[in-house]
């Protein structure tokens, strides 16, 4: 796809003018504007799209950030604010003519209530520190993406961020109480309250995965949950994936909430037991780990339960971990399979839909179906009790045309994930990377309330512009390339 | 059990043109809630009703927002589930879709979630009379602004639900409730002691010189807690609960004004005059009490939280909002409702 550009532009006369605004609100390192030192704000984790910002600031009060915001208001110029940088869908992408608004030194925990559980923090702090920071008093923050040692939680907040835990300790947007953010003006506003709701409408769920196009997030209290007494992880093997496909709906079917319970394919395992050495077994078509906690009792029988499931669901090997230094390793696998398809290929594209448990297997088969078409090997490993898959198209960016093969290939199984009910993203966002996706999962009328709401924070549209809803326009020339006549693409392709 | 979306949009269509405001109507079971609102012809909810989907293993079910609570959770029953936010009816006919609205839940709520938590899309008419489809049938979604949400709670003003997709949770395995005698105080540092320990509760609550607290789920766990939090068995606890759930207690009868304090669940009990209640385990606290709403007010977000008045005279009855909150929410009304249709005042006078 194309890379989405502003509509604004801002002569070097107005760059010199506007570095002069921030120099005269930040010291003089703060305010980054020679080529050279904008270059580590070109990308966030999706790599395959890069732009030099106009300028970046690196603000350390909330204060700095609302002069910020109305010297930006004023000019006119588009801001894009960027917490850590590991988002997977370009949502932090900077503009050409655009202000990279840099949290990373808001990386201070504020305050630690225990008696309430909450804690108070920057939005440049990573999540894992929270929970290290709570460690102590028994508590932890329960959402942890697989980047959790660098992801901080601004960015979590703006994506909606999930994790391996999702299923039953839910999302960024259970897990927060209330945010301070600063608006396209300046002004800050405290969304949420200290009770567990806030008086008028629900705008913390609102802010929550609004993807920086709302205002800027400067402060976060995220809810802290007691740490399970125990925790323990069966690994079963299958020789079929639609047979660990449908075992997925039974453990649900059972009434267990696992805290986990997670997908490899044989592609991903055999990828990630040469990295890790996890013991995993590399001749099964896939695994399946399924995390059950709890009080020790109740692991024993929830245990018990998950492993008959996955034995008359046709496993030919169930392991259940004994200790938590094995619990660790069972995870380690897991936990490192982004990094071990590094190893393997010298590009991966990370992909993100929701699809209906129950559609697992058929959808798997088609990915399955459109790698070969491409001729692109793909690896599969993704939180399944959530029906959220994270397909990893193997490509070698210096091979020409292989990149946008890649790239069709994704948004094929986006496709695929549309007809079968599911979402083109599940936790990683629209930013540049979904926004044609976007076309086909919503129709003008939804596209265009959703540019009524962003009006609504946001008049003159300066909140990270082009990213996460689509113009019109922009779907209009998608459609014609790509669904023409309402013609599905590859109409040869055989789906599943 | 049927399908009246086109109709609905019909009726919104044409009050768009004709101008004439609408009054979203269910059964009617919280009209004792909120604003009364400037009023508006009535559109009529509970004719498009019946579950639309319901997979039992997918944890999901979609519901026309007319469908009777009462039928969905009988629906939910019989394969072993439950809505999780636990919804107080105030009524034997409540709709799923005034639930939702309303954005109330019960006591369940600090440890399962709020209603708001376990909505994963919807459908609903805007003010421009189009029909909507945010969020879907899956667990998690991320693609365009979480807006089936932001109707959680929004009172009808920002459109009309036509149907709301819901994850529901497995009925616990067991379930049984222990008593204490303690004060107020005590309960409150009782109630976040034990939520700061990974305990199996469902629910807690105070009234008059006793701590109830509900444990579910399996039963060793249940067990292991009990042995841990002491108390007493309290018989016939389901209804215990119910009357909590539904104001039915001797607490709730009576005339005095009615309040609803949200507060940090840890805040030591306020100096305000009046019997009081206290819920999810010190997050929600009820006030009986012909004080001042505006000495009410000031007590409870001095300590960062917010009044609502459930009985009684009081203006408004939701807490009033920052005037940069408040413009804000002119401006997605707007943005959603443009000409002003849906429950005008119903949520803030204003609105």
């Amino acid at each position: 796809m194309t890379q989405p550009q502003s509509d604004h532009s801002t002569p070097d006369s107005n760059k010199q003018a506007l570095v002069a605004q921030f120099k005269a609100i930040l010291p003089a390192e703060a305010v980054l504007h020679h080529e050279e030192d904008l270059k580590p704000f070109e990308c966030d984790g999706l790599s395959a799209f890069r732009q030099v910002p106009l300028i970046a600031v690196l603000p350390d009060t909330i204060e700095q950030v609302q002069e910020i915001m109305r010297i930006c208001h004023g000019a006119n110029v588009p801001v894009v604010a960027r917490g850590a940088g590991t988002g997977l869908s370009g949502g932090a992408l900077p503009l050409a003519a655009g202000v990279l608004l840099s949290l990373s030194k808001f990386k201070h925990i504020l305050d630690i209530d225990v008696a309430n559980r909450r804690a108070t923090v920057q939005p440049g702090v990573r999540n894992l520190a929270i929970s290290e920071a709570v460690a102590e008093h028994g508590l932890y923050y329960a959402p942890d993406p697989s980047s959790q040692i660098a992801c901080s939680i601004g960015g979590n907040v703006a994506e909606n961020s999930g994790g391996l835990h999702c299923l039953k300790y839910g999302l960024t947007v259970h897990n927060i109480v209330q945010v301070e953010i600063v608006t396209v003006d300046g002004e800050r506003l405290t969304i949420g309250s200290s009770g567990l709701d806030a008086p008028g409408y629900d705008l913390l769920a609102l802010m929550t995965g609004s993807e920086g196009l709302l205002g800027v997030i400067v402060e976060v209290v995220v809810k802290l949950l007691p740490t399970p007494d125990l925790a323990r992880v069966v690994l079963a093997a299958f020789d079929d994936v639609s047979a660990a496909g449908d075992a997925v709906a039974a453990i649900i079917s059972t009434g267990i909430i696992p805290a986990g319970l997670e997908m490899l394919d044989n592609a991903a395992i055999r990828a990630t037991e040469d990295f890790v050495r996890a013991g995993y077994p590399t001749d099964a078509a896939a695994i399946l780990l399924c995390e059950v906690d709890g009080t020790t009792d109740e692991v024993e029988d929830d245990l018990a339960i998950v492993v008959d499931v996955m034995e008359r669901g046709g496993a030919n090997e169930v392991r259940v971990s004994r200790d938590e230094d094995e619990r660790a390793l069972f995870w380690a696998g897991r936990r490192a399979a982004f990094p071990a398809m590094g190893r393997i290929s010298p590009d991966y594209y990370c992909m993100d839909g929701t699809i209906p448990r129950h559609a697992l297997a058929e959808v798997l088969q088609g990915i399955y179906a459109l790698s070969e078409h491409y001729g692109l090997r793909v690896a599969n490993v993704f939180h399944a009790g959530d029906g959220n898959l994270h397909p990893l198209i193997l490509y070698d960016a210096n091979i020409e045309g292989e990149w946008e093969r890649t790239e069709a290939f994704g948004g094929a199984i986006c496709q695929l994930c549309l007809e079968h009910g599911g979402t083109i993203t599940g936790e990683h966002g629209v930013g540049v990377e979904k926004i044609d996706q976007m076309c086909v999962q919503f129709p003008p009328d939804e596209l265009t309330q959703f540019h009524a709401v962003k009006a609504a924070f946001d008049p003159p549209g300066l909140l990270n512009p082009g990213k996460a809803v689509p113009t019109l326009h922009r779907c209009a020339e998608f459609g014609a390339m790509h669904v023409h006549d309402g013609k599905l693409p590859f109409p040869h392709l055989e789906r599943f | 059990m049927s399908d009246r979306g086109e109709q609905l949009q019909a009726d919104v269509a044409a009050a768009l043109a004709a101008e004439q405001p609408l009054r979203i109507a269910g059964s009617g079971s919280k009209a004792f809630l909120g604003e009364a609102g400037t009023g508006g012809k009535p559109l009529a909810m509970t004719v498009h009703s019946g579950i639309v989907n319901y997979q039992p293993s997918e944890l999901i079910v979609t519901v026309r927002a007319g469908t009777r609570l009462a039928e969905l959770q009988d629906t939910l029953a019989r394969e072993g589930q439950m809505l999780g936010f636990e919804p107080p009816h105030f009524g034997a006919s409540a709709t799923i879709g005034g639930t939702i609205a309303a954005g109330l839940s019960g006591p369940a709520r600090p440890y399962a979630g709020a209603a708001r938590d376990f909505v994963l899309g919807c459908r609903l008419i805007n003010g421009r009379a189009q029909v909507l489809r945010f969020g879907g049938e899956v667990m998690k979604n991320v693609a365009g602004y979480d807006l089936s949400r932001l109707m959680v709670g929004a009172w009808g003003t920002l459109g009309v639900l036509l149907d709301v997709s819901l994850k529901v949770l497995p009925l616990p395995r067991a379930q049984t409730t222990l008593v204490r005698p303690c004060s107020a105080a005590e309960a409150i540092t009782l109630f976040n002691r034990w939520a700061g320990k990974p305990h199996p509760i469902s629910a807690t609550w105070w009234e008059d010189g006793h701590a109830y607290v509900r444990l579910a789920g399996a039963q060793p766990a249940i067990a292991a807690a009990r042995a841990a939090l002491g108390g007493d068995p309290l018989e016939d606890d389901a209804d215990f609960w119910a009357g909590v759930r539904e104001q039915r207690r001797a607490f709730f009868a009576g005339d005095a004004p009615l309040w609803r304090l949200a507060l940090a669940p840890a805040t030591p009990p306020l100096a305000l005059a009046g019997a009081r209640a206290i819920d999810w385990g010190g997050a929600q606290r009820w006030l009986r009490s012909e004080a001042d709403a505006h000495a009410i007010r000031a007590a409870v977000a001095a300590v960062g939280g917010h009044a609502s008045v459930y009985r009684g005279q009081a203006t408004p009855r939701f807490h009033p909002l920052p005037a940069g909150l408040l413009t804000l929410h002119r401006r997605l009304k707007q943005s959603l409702d443009p000409a002003g249709l849906f429950n005008r005042g119903r949520l803030y006078p204003d609105l």
